[in-house]
């Protein structure tokens, strides 16, 4: 946006007295150089750390009291039931809120209060979402420290990203193509699923996996929930006890045993690989999408 | 006839989705209720044995105990300074990142470098509190041998190349949100270009700065792995960053870790604490999207 005052046609007094720019913008691009290389030498230390431990055996075995033996098999296959069905659950009422306020909704006061409330929810901290799965799902239905308690926590504290993901894919979509739709006799919802779903699923998609990604690294909430640390069986319905990789990750992380910090740095390489491999999609997705427009 | 019946089916099924859509969107206003009635319930129950006032202005926490104390101020005092030291490092870093995408950066090395710093918010927060303990404790006792091993300034330091991403992208937000006409004036007025950004993108675009800031801070004190891992769970009435503080959050986490019973005093208190949390992150939020309206409205 700033090409035009760009001061390639400037002679070079002029280029010369700008030495302060030059200092700002070095100042800038080390500032996020900083991240970045914060970012390097971090997955650097863990892979340096960790390496020992990522053979097969880690993945599939269970935790164990001795370091050199355990694994992430339960932490792994746990993370997996509690993030598809958190998705299952967070993402067509996700889908489905957006398309009320974007698509059915006139302005109307009570569509304002909503925007209002479900931009607040976004910005409440992911450990009170913990306390609600706590009074909501473990105590009140009785559900226990069950997948489906934590499951239902994630849905909760991921549900205002996906509905601000969708509501902006939502918007992005024409107006023309909305209307050509009803030209030919469409009803609204014919023009909802046919066009204007269709149009804006790159970009849906795109938003439904990054807040797959954070409920991935999430930790918090479900330590609230009581997902266990110790879990040497896998889940076999919806109703048992299980853990995830943070917590594991975290329960190595607190010991004070040397032998269990290379299980700590082995996780941590195994989810920052998730985590980042997840990002990496959606910002392909976005890329790729924005350029065919 | 045959017609009228697929019209007539056509329109029910428009008028049972249209119904189901509605329904789905009043799930957010019962999730608000359902956290405030969460977080109500226990909190009053919690007041009904201990004072507000002995609650707000104890200096002394130690509900895990027995000689039970609730002063709350020392984890107060724990999040204060761990969100401080956050912000320090994250305001001139992020506001520095912001100025640089928004008015030096071509869009070509612009549109490379701000996804790599947004993946630092992708960051899982646990990954977040190994580095604390493990990489930047060790390297921070090198520089201060008096540094515990456990402290707030390390998780602080942490908390803040978190929160980087969030400063900056609002912050450049608001810089792009500040018309051309502006910066046309100030250079024709004989600016440079760093004369410009700082007298008058950087002025103009204040309060989305600020806004950013609050959103920070809020992002801040709700933090809780980063220092459940790295800061300790000592609850200490202090402002000094080398010795093992405990925060609002990782009080939380400390308790549902371990084996207090769920119908006791002790339990409550996790509500109680949450609830001022809750509170606290509610006001920088509000306070933030009130800031950020302000100056969309007076710029669009």
């Amino acid at each position: 946006m700033n090409d035009i005052y760009r001061h390639q046609n400037e002679p070079w007094w002029v280029r010369r007295a700008s030495g302060i720019d030059q200092v700002v913008r070095y100042a800038g691009v080390l500032s996020i150089l900083f991240g970045v290389v914060v970012l390097v030498v971090l997955f650097g230390q863990a892979l340096i750390e960790g390496f020992p431990r990522l053979q097969l055996e880690f993945f599939t075995s269970f935790p164990s009291r001795i370091a050199s033996q355990a694994g992430i098999l339960s932490a792994w296959v746990g993370t997996i039931w509690v993030i598809v069905l958190c998705a299952l659950m967070a993402v067509p009422l996700g889908v489905m809120t957006a398309l009320y306020l974007e698509e059915y909704s006139s302005r109307h006061l009570l569509s304002r209060i909503l925007e209002i409330n479900i931009a607040n929810l976004a910005g409440v901290p992911s450990i009170i979402y913990g306390l609600l799965g706590l009074g909501l799902f473990v105590r009140l239905l009785a559900l226990g420290r069950s997948v489906l308690a934590g499951a239902g926590t994630l849905a909760l504290l991921i549900l205002p990203i996906v509905i601000l993901a969708t509501r902006e894919a939502l918007r992005a979509v024409p107006h023309s193509l909305r209307e050509g739709s009803y030209a030919l006799g469409a009803s609204r919802w014919q023009t909802i699923w046919h066009q204007v779903l269709p149009a804006a699923f790159p970009s849906i998609l795109t938003g439904i996996i990054l807040a797959v990604s954070r409920a991935v690294g999430e930790t918090a909430p479900l330590i609230m929930i009581g997902a266990l640390t110790y879990i040497a069986f896998l889940p076999q319905s919806v109703r048992d006890p299980f853990t995830v990789l943070p917590i594991q990750v975290f329960n190595w992380v607190s010991r004070p045993q040397q032998a269990f910090t290379a299980n700590a740095a082995a996780g941590v390489v195994v989810l920052l690989g998730i985590t980042l491999t997840i990002n990496a999609v959606a910002i392909w997705l976005r890329h790729r999408y924005q350029q065919k427009i | 006839m045959l017609a009228k019946d697929a019209v007539y089916a056509r329109r029910v099924g428009e008028y049972a989705i249209e119904v189901l859509i509605k329904l789905a969107a009043f799930s957010s206003i019962v999730i608000t209720i359902g956290i405030i009635a969460v977080l109500m319930t226990e909190t009053i129950r919690f007041f009904q044995e201990v004072s507000v006032w002995e609650f707000l202005t104890g200096r002394e926490w130690t509900p895990l105990f027995s000689n039970k104390k609730f002063g709350v101020l020392p984890l107060f005092a724990g999040t204060a300074i761990t969100s401080g030291i956050a912000m320090i490092v994250a305001l001139p870093l992020g506001l520095m990142s912001a100025i640089y995408l928004s008015e030096y950066a071509r869009e070509r090395v612009r549109s490379i470098l701000k996804p790599i710093l947004e993946i630092l918010a992708a960051v899982p927060t646990v990954v977040y509190g190994y580095f604390a303990l493990q990489l930047v404790t060790p390297l921070l006792q090198r520089l201060i041998p008096s540094l515990s091993g456990f402290n707030a300034l390390s998780p602080g330091i942490v908390m803040g190349i978190m929160i980087l991403p969030i400063i900056s992208s609002l912050s450049e937000d608001a810089l792009r949100a500040v018309p051309h006409s502006l910066r046309e004036g100030s250079y024709a007025l004989g600016a440079s270009r760093w004369q410009m950004v700082f007298s008058v993108a950087v002025p103009a675009a204040f309060s989305g700065i600020t806004s950013a800031f609050l959103l920070g801070v809020s992002r801040a004190i709700g933090e809780t792995m980063i220092v459940a891992i790295a800061a300790g769970l000592q609850p200490r009435l202090t402002l000094n960053p080398l010795v093992p503080i405990e925060t609002v959050t990782s009080y939380i986490v400390q308790v549902s870790m371990g084996d207090t019973p769920t119908d006791s005093l002790e339990y409550r208190t996790i509500f109680a604490v949450g609830m001022t949390l809750f509170l606290g992150a509610f006001m920088f939020n509000v306070l933030g999207a009130w800031l950020q309206n302000r100056f969309r409205e007076i710029y669009e």
